[in-house]
């Protein structure tokens, strides 16, 4: 038997059952000859048109061309990879992919239908529960698309509990996380004030100010100050968090946050090359009707037996479409789930084990890297696990050297620290790594 | 989580293997975290246990229109998972991540081609993401050309509500236009709302009603003479594949969304995945980033970012979501340019043959032929017996089949939405065909089978007025 891929009347996919009988009989049971008769609103002329596409490819020969395209990205792993700034390698349990990745997780609808998704609704309940335990809020919702969409979506939230239209944003909050500020702001006309975090003086227009907690570069903010600030002139407080750092370290509740997100992705996700991510969402409870995206809630059946469903959906497009409070419509359940499965694998103990690894890391390679001559580490405020290096050189080409001996380094942040680099340390970077990368940081200066 | 034990543990603690470091200032340490203490045994059997109580598209059918829950094949998961894939980081400088980017160009291309726009942007994370790209994209049009006026998106009644929730975040007002009582849209109504301040329409095409608008070529012409922009929703993209490229009827903007039409399972509502594909007079507005291809020496490419003269800015933190591309990547690879046109072809005969076997059991509001989705109504069982589309649908559930979508579009009363995808075989249609006659004799015969329905999931039908009355969200700390 040979496939003959040059006659598509022959062809057949595995995931397309009808055999040439199968569509003979139906297209006689529908009253029809052909099945271009079908087709028959659409205009004649601008039917089947060419297609240049590749040919069909057997499985096989797929996974072979994918195996090459894979081959061609230095995977960190292989590397030592110190990157961080919003995306970060940490150690993923075999249980988060082995149960995520079952057919009744994976190939299931959203669950509009609860009597036959209990099993999504009660995850998500779950996960709901656990991002209010992380971040000391009262209430969550089940996701939104990653953690600078959800920070969109409250600053969007915040102008409408508010009746203003004006932020106020601190520059050390994630560049790209600002850059995706303007692309949902600008339309509605909301205005966006920053500046650095010493200049910021919120006033009676702005509907919130926005910090990052640790902020972009790794460093703790005086969040009680800020937080009196913007409460002080009738604003909210949005705090751009970090979940891994909340295993140790104080929610942002405690520091008078009304909004609370975060970029969900180090719970247990593979950084994937940027998605799919999770980005959490929690707030006060006196916002909730406010709250963009979906929420499961408990509830009973006609039995009196405790069971899920989605819930407040009036604030959702579905049913209010122009007056919804976000056009969110499919997110990122599955990465929801995992991350669920993560926060209750590592539970108490682990979250903050993890927590405790990362900042002792971070710190160790911190002092290290400080000892060489002409770098020099920020250590004005506090950290977690990422930090500023004053690099001798260009950290660009710091870079191209440590690439040569298997090591990814940090971000090149000199537009904003003169020669900085963002270095990142997690519980996955081991001691011998993080000497490796001092050692070749000292020969480079030696270099120069 | 009730059924923590106070000192189990879920997951092994790795050592700390660097001298202990100085201690974080106590003032910005937690006093306690009240979080699950289970062990790992327990956990995958709390897990897998409820995950039997989802239905999904392995096990089941999944007749739901305009979702498009077709088969996701395996071999994409499985490549998605690729450690050369799935642990490369979004900030690898360009030369160490060529492979992915390349994919993400191949990607472009072949989208564009097969709705036949001039290019593509990968960067929205879903379909309501592309939908906002689309409107920002229309309007940074408009601006562009100096014109401020254009201020209303028109959107047909029929429409999915991201469409007006996505143009009004776009800064847009709504304008609703009829259907007519074919199912078209209502030429004579377009033309009395077309004017100088209609920045563009939002067009879903085969409409939800899963029929293609006859009139689509004076609609596209009216609107672009008028200076609007032709937006095409793409969540009904599957009825098209290699039938007809949109690009080609004069639409300007197109979204797809890659978890319907190309496979990225749906995961319990996510992640999706929702590239836009643009006309030449848009491409300088895409959404960053985009990916571009130098040819170099002796056959030497090299792939970058770039981002788009005019772009209407990034739409997530970083390139969109990855994993979701390479799954919709691998799939048109295996199907090629002589299975995807066997998609929609497939597609349409199935929903055209449940319409052919189910009219005259259920009323067929618009009776012609449709595309990849037919839309019943139960009134007719409604004002004989009292049953519901929601008691049909419930009833369903009984006979291991998810529900279709119900009450939708609005325009339908006791709407039954029913889309059965490619993927399913003639046997499988067949026996939904009975299971939906016997339904609506049950209907006759006990009604009291379909009100009280379903029977044998884990829950009865739930209470959604006391779960919006008296919200309860989480577990108590």
């Amino acid at each position: 038997m040979t496939a003959d891929h040059n006659t598509d009347l022959k062809f057949s996919s595995p995931y397309t059952p009808n055999t040439e009988n199968d569509r003979a009989e139906m297209l006689k049971a529908i009253g029809v000859n052909t099945v271009d008769d079908l087709f028959e609103d659409i205009p004649t002329s601008y039917l089947n048109p060419e297609l240049e596409i590749p040919d069909a490819i057997s499985e096989m020969e797929l996974v072979k061309e994918m195996e090459a395209l894979a081959k061609l990205n230095a995977v960190p792993g292989e590397y030592s990879s110190f990157l961080g700034s919003g995306a970060y390698r940490h150690f993923i349990p075999s249980i988060v992919n082995r149960l995520a990745f079952r057919s009744e997780f994976m190939t299931c609808y959203t669950p509009y239908q609860p009597e036959v998704s209990q099993g999504t609704l009660q995850a998500h309940f779950e996960f709901q529960s656990m991002v209010c335990q992380l971040t000391g809020m009262d209430v969550a919702n089940s996701g939104m698309y990653d953690g600078s969409t959800a920070l969109s979506e409250a600053t969007l939230m915040a102008c409408r509990v508010t009746k203003k239209n004006a932020i106020n944003v601190t520059h050390s909050v994630s560049p790209h996380y600002r850059e995706v500020l303007k692309t949902f702001l600008e339309a509605p006309g909301i205005k966006i004030e920053s500046g650095k975090d010493e200049d910021i003086s919120p006033n009676e227009s702005h509907a919130c100010l926005i910090v990052q907690q640790p902020n972009y570069f790794g460093y703790f903010e005086d969040l009680t100050k800020l937080s009196d600030e913007i409460h002080n002139v009738g604003g909210l407080l949005i705090v751009v968090t970090d979940p891994i750092s909340l295993g140790m370290y104080k929610p942002p509740a405690d520091y008078g946050a009304d909004i609370v997100v975060a970029e969900g992705q180090s719970l247990g996700i593979s950084p994937s090359f940027g998605g799919p991510y999770v980005g959490l969402f929690a707030c006060k409870q006196e916002y909730i009707r406010q709250m963009p995206g979906r929420i499961v809630g408990r509830t009973k059946d006609t039995n009196g037996d405790t069971g899920y469903v989605l819930t407040l959906q009036t604030r959702e497009q579905h049913i209010r479409r122009d007056r919804a409070t976000s056009n969110i419509c499919t997110s990122v359940g599955l990465i929801a789930l995992m991350a669920t499965i993560y926060m209750i694998s590592q539970g108490k103990q682990g979250l903050k084990h993890i927590a405790n690894l990362c900042y002792q890391k971070a710190h160790y390679a911190a002092s290290k890297i400080n000892e060489i001559d002409g770098y020099t580490v920020n250590t004005d405020k506090p950290f977690f696990r990422e930090f500023v290096v004053s690099c001798p050189i260009q950290p660009s080409e710091i870079n191209k050297r440590l690439l040569n001996k298997k090591i990814i380094g940090g971000i090149d942040v000199s537009s904003q620290s003169k020669n900085g680099m963002l270095i990142c340390v997690t519980e996955t970077n081991s001691r011998d790594e993080i000497d490796l990368l001092v050692t070749a940081l000292r020969e480079i200066r030696a270099v120069n | 989580m009730d059924r923590s034990v106070t000192g189990r543990i879920g997951t092994t603690l790795p050592k700390l293997d660097v001298p202990i470091q100085s201690d974080p200032p106590k003032e910005l340490l937690r006093e306690s975290l009240a979080m699950p203490e289970l062990s790992e045994s327990e956990i995958v059997r709390y897990l897998t246990q409820i995950s039997t109580f989802n239905f999904s598209i392995d096990h089941n059918f999944y007749p739901l229109g305009s979702c498009t829950m077709k088969y996701n094949p395996k071999v994409n998961d499985d490549i998605a998972a690729f450690p050369g894939f799935s642990e490369i980081h979004p900030l690898q400088e360009e030369h160490t991540v060529q492979g992915a980017l390349k994919l993400m160009h191949h990607l472009q291309n072949i989208l564009a081609e097969i709705t036949g726009m001039a290019g593509t942007s990968l960067a929205p994370m879903a379909g309501a993401e592309g939908e906002l790209a689309g409107m920002l994209m229309t309007r940074a049009y408009h601006h562009a050309n100096g014109d401020k006026k254009r201020t209303k998106i028109l959107v047909p009644d029929s429409a999915h509500g991201t469409n007006p929730a996505s143009a009004v975040m776009a800064g847009f007002e709504v304008i609703s236009l009829n259907t007519d009582t074919n199912g078209n849209t209502d030429i004579e109504g377009l033309k009395y709302v077309l004017s100088d301040d209609i920045a563009g329409f939002m067009l879903t095409q085969p409409s939800t009603l899963g029929l293609f608008d006859t009139n689509i070529l004076d609609v596209v012409n009216m609107v672009r003479d008028a200076g609007g922009i032709i937006y095409g929703d793409g969540a009904n993209l599957n009825a098209l594949l290699g039938k007809l490229k949109p690009g080609q009827l004069g639409f300007d903007i197109l979204h797809s969304n890659l978890h319907k039409t190309f496979t990225q399972p749906h995961g319990g509502g996510g992640p999706g995945a929702g590239a836009v594909m643009v006309s030449e007079r848009i491409l300088p507005f895409l959404p960053t980033p985009v990916v571009n291809r130098e040819a170099g020496k002796s056959n030497s490419e090299f792939f970058s970012f770039i981002s788009p003269e005019k772009t209407i800015g990034r739409m997530g933190a970083f390139h969109g979501n990855f994993g979701a591309l390479v799954r919709a990547y691998a799939y048109i690879r295996i199907l090629g340019k002589q299975g995807v046109p066997k998609v929609s072809e497939d597609a349409v005969i199935n929903a055209n043959y449940i319409r052919s076997q189910l009219k005259g059991v259920f009323d067929l509001p618009y009776d012609r032929t449709c595309m990849h989705e037919v839309v019943f109504s139960a009134r007719n069982l409604k004002h004989d017996n009292g049953i519901t589309a929601l008691d049909i649908s419930k009833r369903l559930i009984d006979y291991g089949i998810h529900p279709p979508t119900m009450y939708f579009p609005l325009i339908v009363e006791e709407a039954l939405m029913i889309e059965p995808t490619e993927t399913e075989s003639k046997e499988t249609i067949d026996e939904f065909i009975d299971i939906m006659k016997t339904i609506a004799q049950e209907a006759a015969d006990e009604p009291a089978l379909l009100k009280e329905a379903p029977h044998n999931t884990p829950n009865t039908r739930l209470d959604e007025a006391l779960a919006a009355r008296e919200p309860d969200l989480r577990w108590n700390k």
